[in-house]
């Protein structure tokens, strides 16, 4: 390519362009500066919004999160009196509901486990390990690309914030009928999807690939 | 290839490229994994259309009993009762608290419904292409994207009620067969609106010139 005359394009400027994901328009792109945005001219996708030290921001809330989620499943979440009796429940608790029911909603355990669980869990610690050398100015690790391409598929899935929703829907059913005492777990569940927002907001997938490129 | 005039202002496809759709990444035809991710590259998604109804169809199926069979199973020392996930919020409504029975109606009935209307909305309109409706179709499709997922408020209520209220003969709370259904219903409407090629919307309502020939 590198004999390629005139007007022809070579073939390494592809790299200088992109198509939008949602639009498949062409774009010529080259370094956007930090904290800013590239944006579509055709549908308004944002195209890139590389973030300053954003590996480093992202493996910290990622770590902290992950610590939080293993205070979230080993202690008690909430807990319930009325009428002398009490009753508590953990995550876990809340995941096996189904499968206690009946065994018929044993499926729904499985899935409701991976969904406020397992995917938030594997989300984290995918893109800590993809992310955790750029972080820190090293190669990247082997398969590095292929875990933080799964970390990227498994966002729609993992539903920790979604979670915390409910149980705050659910407290409101609750509280006419026993009152609600609150585990460490529920606060670290909380602290847990605050920092996944965050992360979430600093995450820009196509400049953590070029990143990744380039630590190759 | 080498001799490819790439202009502004068409699509990859009318370039004859095709654009990686998680890293960005540009690519000659014919090759299917994106050299920069590994990601397996399409210019436009293979029978996005068939899955996009398969999908559809299934979650829609059912959602049939998820609002027939009780969500929820409710034991006290007076009574038993079950409710539906539409029962469920009107009680929440006329007894406790307004506000929260409005968040559960519209996650897990307005959302849902709206849901299997938009996406067929959005795929009988790109057959019926018509120009200046891209913008509106594609937002509307983003928002589905979003918002689908939060459908899943509803589950979470139930297990987490069911796992907390074990009061003896006070009161239990055990989940009902619609719950199953529903959690059903959300992951498959969700693969529906994942298996839409978005790029669709575009080429049917805003076409390229150029594409017409490729």
């Amino acid at each position: 390519m590198s004999d390629a005359v005139g007007h022809a394009v070579p073939q390494t400027d592809l790299t200088e362009m992109t198509a939008c994901p949602q639009c498949d328009w062409l774009h010529v792109i080259g370094d956007v500066p930090d904290g800013m945005r590239a944006r579509c001219v055709r549908c308004q996708t944002v195209l890139l919004a590389p973030r300053r030290d954003a590996a480093v921001t992202i493996v910290a809330l990622a770590a902290a999160a992950l610590v939080l989620m293993i205070v979230a499943i080993s202690f008690p979440f909430l807990n319930i009196a009325a009428s002398g009796l009490s009753s508590s429940a953990s995550v876990l608790d809340a995941a096996m509901s189904f499968a206690l029911a009946s065994g018929r909603m044993a499926p729904l355990s499985v899935i409701v486990a991976a969904l406020i669980i397992v995917l938030p869990v594997a989300r984290l610690a995918g893109l800590i390990y993809a992310l955790g050398p750029l972080a820190v100015g090293n190669k990247a690790r082997p398969y590095a690309a292929f875990v933080f391409r799964l970390s990227m598929r498994l966002r729609p899935w993992a539903m920790a914030e979604i979670f915390i929703i409910g149980v705050a829907v659910a407290l409101v059913k609750v509280a006419s009928l026993a009152t609600v005492g609150f585990g460490p777990a529920f606060w670290a569940f909380v602290g847990l999807v605050i920092l996944v927002a965050a992360k979430d907001m600093v995450l820009c997938e196509r400049s953590m690939w070029r990143a990744l490129e380039q630590a190759r | 290839m080498s001799h490819t005039v790439i202009e502004q202002g068409q699509t990859a496809r009318s370039a004859g490229l095709v654009g990686c759709l998680h890293c960005g990444r540009l690519a000659p035809p014919g090759q299917n994994r994106c050299t920069r991710c590994g990601s397996h590259l399409e210019s436009r998604y293979a029978n996005s259309r068939q899955r996009v109804w398969a999908w559809w169809l299934a979650g829609l199926i059912v959602y049939i009993p998820a609002n027939l069979y009780p969500m929820m199973i409710t034991d006290t020392f007076i009574m038993t009762y079950s409710s539906t996930i539409v029962g469920g919020a009107i009680d929440l409504i006329g007894h406790g608290d307004a506000l929260v029975g409005i968040v559960v109606l519209v996650a897990s009935v307005m959302i849902p419904v709206g849901k299997f209307i938009a996406i067929a909305w959005v795929m009988i309109a790109t057959r019926r292409a018509r120009r200046g409706r891209a913008h509106s179709l594609h937002r509307m499709y983003e928002l589905v994207e979003f918002i689908g997922r939060w459908s899943m408020i509803d589950v979470f209520v139930v297990a987490i009620l069911a796992a907390l209220v074990h009061l003896g003969s006070v009161a239990g709370i055990y989940p009902g067969l619609a719950a199953i259904c529903f959690g059903a219903s959300v992951i498959f409407t969700m693969l529906s609106a994942l298996s839409l090629d978005p790029r669709m919307i575009w080429d049917a309502t805003d076409p390229n010139p150029q594409d017409a020939d490729v």
